[in-house]
């Protein structure tokens, strides 16, 4: 029972990594492979780690798990979000497909759409007041 | 059991070979960084299926060390990225 219950969450977090990964080869730009590699991964992993506590091999195996799990959905979400507003920061432009752009039309609302990743001027004014380039 | 972990450990690798063609094909830096990340949390799950293979208990305590320095090394790589001091 154990081991069937196991064998179903591992399989299951196996596909979620696989999935999240194609994901990271074949979506267009950073910010796609950033939200569709992290949020599959991060499932996965999980799954992974839960299915090695239920299949109950040892206590401290399973009480290990369960920590490295809290842990993994803890951070992951806190490192794609740095990834993600580093590489616009650095001047990576959005797929041209994209349509909406919420953070470069708050961050500099004066600009054209195509240049709203180059990093900030000297007397130019900022949307929301929060960033100072 | 163990034929089952065996295609789990294939598959992770397959994953990960994945992970390692986004970091020498991708176009900027943040791609690689984000590949890194991804290729930290597979080798986490991988250290799993080997701890139910061998029955070891110390896969485990390099699962939980990998995700550790793994989160910290991809916030040094965010905000080198970023373009600003470490200590800000």
């Amino acid at each position: 029972m154990n081991e069937t219950a196991a064998q179903i969450l591992i399989g299951v977090g196996l596909a979620f990594d696989l999935f999240g990964c194609i994901g990271l080869v074949r979506l267009p730009d950073v910010y796609n492979r950033v939200q569709a590699a992290t949020k599959c991964v991060t499932l996965g992993t999980c799954f992974i780690l839960l299915g090695t506590t239920v299949y109950g091999m040892s206590a401290a195996m399973g009480i290990k798990a369960v920590l490295c799990a809290v842990f993994i959905l803890l951070t992951s979400p806190v490192a794609a979000h740095a990834i993600a507003r580093g590489a616009y920061k650095s001047g990576v432009r959005l797929w041209e497909g994209s349509v909406v752009d919420r953070y470069g039309e708050e961050k500099h609302p004066s600009r054209p759409p195509d240049e709203r990743t180059e990093p900030a001027q000297a007397g130019e004014p900022l949307g929301a007041g929060r960033e100072s380039g | 059991m163990t034929t089952f972990l065996l295609i789990g450990a294939v598959v992770l690798l397959f994953a990960a070979f994945l992970c390692l063609y986004r970091i020498g094909q991708g176009p900027t830096a943040p791609d690689r960084t984000v590949a890194i990340d991804i290729l930290g949390t597979l080798i986490v799950g991988f250290c799993c299926i080997m701890a139910l293979w061998t029955g070891q208990d110390f896969y485990m305590n390099i699962a939980i060390a990998w995700a550790l320095l793994s989160f910290i090394g991809t916030i040094a790589l965010a905000k080198y990225l970023e373009g600003r001091y470490y200590d800000e």
